[in-house]
């Protein structure tokens, strides 16, 4: 956000030269999308919590959540955000090497979490609680689905920067699109702990 | 042109107006009815304080500040006036005051919840909205009818309404309020009629493609009329039970008047329950 | 159609559930429309190839980033889906005018046919008319006005205007392969489940909105971005133009809302693809979940198509009274104000679902408080005409017009906010007068005014005055006629979506509402009259000076039509009505002492290719042809990856050719200044 400030419209000396578009514009307009999809996981949330008690006679979460699987799906996300930080710190410091493998790691671990999710849907689904089962079983693969389709959506940009990185190297347009990746796993982040804590903890409460 | 286009236009509204005396919800016939008119008279005319002024004032300023009047007083870089101000914001406030008072108020006193009566002295309905029809069950009386209803007058009618298939609104526009029924669901709507007559009764909102048919007629009748118009559906020979239940289920549009002599007492909460009796995994 | 249509359970692998079946070539009404498009479609294309036109109409237009010829588009094809969704409404009142009897087939549609109209009629309006109208306006003006030289993000521009039209082309491929939804414009669940309308109209009206609806988000983001961070130099937020102040707003509500709107459109998509349970009668669904997700979009929505009306009506005011607008801070906290509380109002679309007294209540009056800042600007309109020199001019007259019939409209609102009034009126006629009295006398009275008063803005050329006023005569006179019989109707216990009744004594108002609707085609007529005679007289009519109505913020700086980087030096904000200042102090047309080179973006290929795919995709989902759907959706992912590693997105404009533009510009009105004096 600071670096939004300094090329903001009250720049005199800037605004000859280009005024759409700059690094800061687009950083800023990733963080309105991203509150905006923050409305989209409220939503979900909204429409999970009033359909919680909707089981129609069938599993309940209790039958199937385990904590300690998801404590480690929540760990390899949570590590995940702490990697891309170094990922960022090398970026600052123009440390390609350093850089990619550090997002390298990051993607192992984001597809590591797509992997034990996959796995958890399967084994829900195997039990006999499948998206068809209830509206309760309904709602949660909604709201789990969705944060997951974003993870995918997630590595599958990184796989593009890595090309972007690789042709172009740091530049300004690469750094700024590292930036909003960077927002965009965070901000996924926060929404799992959100998903954990609503979804699973109180589900086995 | 346009001069006579809107006068003649007035006119005819006039003439609308005049004979205006048998709408519906301005003839109500009964105590609900009665209050919703009172309460879109007074709701009119709180908000005709401040918009008769607005609609002289939308009129009269472009016309006394016309291009062409040089004697109307010209201030082009005036902009601001807290006088102007103060009053614009406080005289609508003011009113929206007022009229949320009145609407906290009808909203408890007109809640469709609320019983009109004693327990003992109400008549209980069920209503269940079918594609496209209306059932009704007497629990009391034991018995059911599509439909049509009838009703003693002057005696409290508490409706308990659900859905066997998608939303619909029941609504008696000469009685008053309505409601949605939707599955699974039981909604409350307390009703009385404080005179005799045929009222139109049908469903307000649209519900597939032989919406515009869902409609009955409500008979308010005497205490013995009533009693008679049981007896009378009691000589029916068909009885609502599983077989003829499933036939009323089936799309039909422009359905007739039908009479059941007799009906399970339980059938209007085993139809809730066949939604929400699986969500509670009974 | 409708009923009539087999299902398809097991659609084949190769076409889906398409057969030629699909397409109603039996269908009396149909037919001829279709046959008509075919042959108009044939035409064009053909016309545009002898002309050798395709070339310039892809460079120029279906490529270009520039917002003003985007904004232009979007207006164009507003005006072509209004013909469409206007014949949809005359068909309505046709129908109800005629079937006054007490069983089905009275008049000429059956229910399947007539419920489909009345579906298509809201949505196309809706979505496809207003926004289009909305979003175009403010994409010609906004940037302007603040004095930027494009959004802050064109390519997305770009795209968002291509989803839209996509989700315009759906709507219109229903009527002739399949049907579209026969639900309500809202399609309130288990009615557009698939338990209950298992056809595929519903399955258009998801894809329609769901494509179409992300675009707007985009535009929400891109003019929220626009707004905040590119105004010219010494712009604060206190000077921006109302139009910008109310396109901001309606920017907020729109990213605010529009993520719930596609949630909720995709848990009914789930629903019916995939068998899901969100809105099912049975195993824990909740219908009422919907209704209150929908309106929670909803009710910010109705904001966001009245907002920058609001505006446009604040310039116009402004500018042919003669004078500065009355009370800008209040508007403006007028405008914020209404903003916040239109997200907490939305369970007054429905108090009659059972809801507790005291929750209708909380809700009822929210509704009422927002009529105080509502009041607030029409005083400040009128207060801005008082003491004025006001000057009737076509744009005025709809400003005037908008100010009688809206205040009746906002009335009947706020009646309709009382919760106990509502349980008679909900769903009646009267409830179809008023949101038609706020839509028609409030937003579309503001759109023409803005399409007649930015009309010279963007094209160079004025629309004609007279035709222009005449317009506005129909219109209103067509409103009156068609709505107040609707009122009282809805007062004689008519209720919404009738397609028959049978009560004798509704049917001479409906007389009289199908006669006002005739007057409304007799006023679209006109306009259509208006474009082409101002197309033929185009030079008579020239705006030379960029500034035709002596107005006062900043749009009106530049010429007429704006070059494409719209200002050559970026402007120094000195005023609210910043171009007014400049005209009293001598300050406006001056050449800066030296041009300097201009940083603008390309025109891209990306935006109409990756909406093309989009288009696959919602086709095939729809028919379920799941190969075509999956090849739409890879090749959007694709064909975005693709544009990301283009190089070159952005150029400069040389200081010669600014300079020559310039000069041009400068001369002309030099030129007019000496004639004229």
């Amino acid at each position: 956000m600071s670096q939004s400030h300094a090329t903001g419209h009250d720049e005199i000396d800037h605004h000859d030269h280009d005024h759409h578009d700059s690094g800061g514009d687009t950083v800023f307009g990733f963080w309105i999308y991203i509150m905006s999809d923050c409305i989209l996981f409220a939503t979900l949330f909204a429409t999970y919590a009033v359909l919680s008690g909707g089981y129609a006679g069938g599993l309940t979460p209790k039958d199937l959540f385990d904590l300690n699987f998801v404590a480690v799906e929540t760990a390899l996300l949570l590590f995940s955000s702490f990697t891309f930080g170094m990922a960022m710190l090398y970026a600052n410091k123009r440390h390609m090497k350093g850089m990619i493998s550090w997002l390298v790691f990051t993607l192992a671990l984001g597809l590591g979490f797509l992997g034990m999710e996959l796995y958890e849907f399967y084994h829900f689904s195997s039990e006999g609680a499948t998206p068809q089962s209830s509206a309760y079983w309904s709602a949660f693969y909604a709201l789990v689905a969705t944060h997951g389709l974003h993870v995918l959506g997630g590595c599958i940009w990184m796989l593009v920067l890595f090309a972007h990185f690789k042709r172009d190297g740091f530049t300004e347009d690469n750094l700024v699109r590292l930036s909003c990746l960077s927002l965009f796993w965070h901000f996924l982040d926060i929404i799992w702990i959100c998903v954990f804590s609503v979804v699973y903890l109180l589900g086995v409460m | 042109m346009l001069k006579k286009l809107l006068l003649s236009f007035v006119i005819i509204m006039l003439m609308l107006s005049l004979s205006g005396c048998e709408l519906a919800l301005f003839d109500p016939k009964g105590p609900i009815g009665e209050q919703a008119k009172d309460l879109i008279l007074i709701s009119t005319g709180l908000l005709l304080i401040v918009i008769i002024p607005v609609l002289f004032m939308s009129i009269y300023f472009p016309y006394k500040f016309r291009k062409g009047n040089t004697k109307a007083e010209y201030k082009p870089h005036w902009e601001h006036s807290t006088k102007i101000e103060v009053i614009v914001w406080l005289v609508p406030c003011l009113i929206v005051a007022a009229l949320a008072y009145v609407t906290y108020v009808t909203s408890h006193s007109l809640d469709p919840r609320k019983p009109l009566g004693k327990d003992e002295d109400t008549l209980t309905i069920q209503v269940v909205a079918l594609d496209w029809k209306w059932l009704f069950i007497y629990p009391e009386q034991q018995i059911a009818t599509v439909n049509e209803i009838a009703i003693p007058v002057n005696k409290p009618i508490e409706f308990l309404i659900t859905s066997d298939t998608v939303m619909n609104s029941f609504f008696i526009p000469r009685l008053g309020s309505q409601i949605y029924a939707m599955a699974g669901m039981e909604n409350r709507l307390n009703l009385m009629a404080s005179e005799e007559g045929v009222f139109r009764g049908l469903s307000a909102n649209y519900s597939g493609f032989g919406f515009s048919g869902m409609k009955f007629k409500t008979h308010s009748v005497s205490d013995e009329a009533f009693e008679q118009w049981v007896d009378k559906v009691k000589t029916s020979p068909k009885v609502l039970d599983n077989t003829t239940y499933q036939a009323l289920t089936v799309k039909s549009k422009d359905n007739e008047v039908e009479h059941f002599a007799d009906v399970d007492p339980l059938h209007f909460k085993k139809t809730i329950e066949k939604y929400t009796g699986v969500q509670n995994g009974q | 159609m409708g009923s009539k249509a087999t299902i398809i359970t097991d659609p084949d692998p190769l076409t889906g559930k398409l057969t030629w079946d699909s397409i109603p070539v039996h269908d009396p009404v149909i037919l001829p429309v279709m046959i008509a498009v075919a042959l108009g479609g044939i035409f064009l294309f053909a016309l545009i190839t002898k002309m050798g036109k395709w070339r310039y109409l892809w460079d120029e237009w279906i490529t270009s980033v520039d917002h003003k010829k985007i904004g232009i588009m979007y207006i164009i094809a507003a005006i072509i889906m209004l013909v469409r969704g206007f014949a949809d409404a005359l068909m309505m009142r046709a129908q109800q005018a005629l079937a006054t009897a007490d069983s089905v087939g009275a008049g000429y549609l059956p229910p399947e046919h007539y419920d489909q109209i009345f579906t298509a009629h809201g949505v196309i309006m809706i979505f496809f008319v207003a926004m289009p109208l909305v979003v175009g306006l403010m994409n010609i003006v906004v940037p302007l006005q603040i004095g930027a030289r494009d959004v802050a993000f064109p390519f997305l521009n770009s795209l968002s205007f291509w989803l839209f039209v996509v989700g315009a082309v759906l709507v219109n491929v229903s009527l002739f392969v399949g049907e579209f939804a026969a639900t309500g414009w809202l399609a309130y669940p288990p009615l557009s489940g698939l338990e209950y309308s298992p056809w595929v109209g519903v399955d258009y009206w998801l894809w329609a909105l769901q494509i179409s609806g992300i675009g707007t988000l985009l535009t929400g983001i891109n003019f929220f971005v626009t707004i905040l961070r590119m105004r010219a130099p010494g712009m604060k937020l206190m000077q921006m133009p109302v139009f910008t102040w109310t396109s901001l707003c309606a920017n907020v509500l729109i990213i605010i809302s529009f993520p719930i709107l596609t949630v909720t459109i995709t848990l009914l998509t789930l629903d019916r693809y995939i068998g899901t349970n969100f809105f099912t009668n049975d195993l824990g669904g909740n219908q009422m979940m919907y209704v209150n997700l929908i309106w929670a979009w909803g009710h910010p929505e109705v904001y966001i198509l009245i907002l920058p009306a609001f505006g446009i009506f604040s310039e116009i005011t402004a500018t042919f009274s003669r004078k500065r607008l009355f009370g800008y801070t209040s508007l403006v906290w007028a405008t914020a104000v209404i903003m916040v509380l239109s997200m907490v109002v939305w369970l007054h679309h429905f108090f009659t679902m059972g809801a507790g007294a005291s929750v209708n209540a909380f809700f009822g009056i929210a509704t009422m408080i927002i009529s105080v800042p509502t009041g607030v600007k029409i005083f400040n309109w009128l207060f801005t005409m008082y003491k004025g020199r006001v000057e009737f001019s076509a744009a005025m007259w709809w400003t005037c017009s908008f100010l009688f019939t809206f205040t009746i409209g906002g009335m009947t609102g706020v009646m309709l906010a009382v919760p106990a009034a509502d349980f008679v009126l909900h769903n009646s006629l009267f409830l179809i007068a008023h949101f038609h009295n706020v839509i028609i006398g409030g937003a579309v009275f503001g759109y023409f005014a803005g399409m007649t008063y930015w009309f010279p803005k963007a094209t160079g050329f004025m629309l004609d005055e007279k035709l222009g006023k005449i317009a506005c005569a129909l219109w209103t006179v067509g409103f009156f006629a068609a709505f107040m019989p609707l009122y009282i109707l809805g007062f004689n216990g008519m209720t919404r979506r009738l397609n028959y009744y049978d009560n004798p004594e509704w049917t001479p108002l409906l007389w009289i509402a199908a006669g006002g609707a005739l007057i409304v085609l007799a006023g679209i007529m006109t306009q259509f009259y208006q474009i082409f005679v101002s197309i033929r007289d185009r030079h008579k009519n020239k705006d030379v000076t960029g500034d035709p109505w002596n107005a006062r913020t900043l749009e009106w700086a530049t010429s007429s039509p704006p070059p494409f980087y719209n200002f050559a030096e970026l402007p120094k904000i000195h005023d609210r009505d910043e171009h007014y200042y400049k005209k009293e102090h001598g300050l406006a047309y001056q050449a800066p002492d030296k041009y300097k080179k201009i940083h603008m973006p390309k025109n891209t290929w990306a935006g109409v290719v990756i909406s093309a795919f989009s288009l696959m995709m919602g086709f095939a989902f729809i028919w379920h042809i799941w190969w075509m759907a999956a090849f739409g959706f890879l090749g959007m992912i694709a064909s975005w990856i693709m544009y990301s590693f283009e190089r070159n997105k952005d150029y400069y404009v040389p200081v010669e050719q600014v300079e020559e533009i310039e000069a041009k510009h400068l001369d002309a009105v030099r030129q007019h200044a000496q004639t004229n004096s």
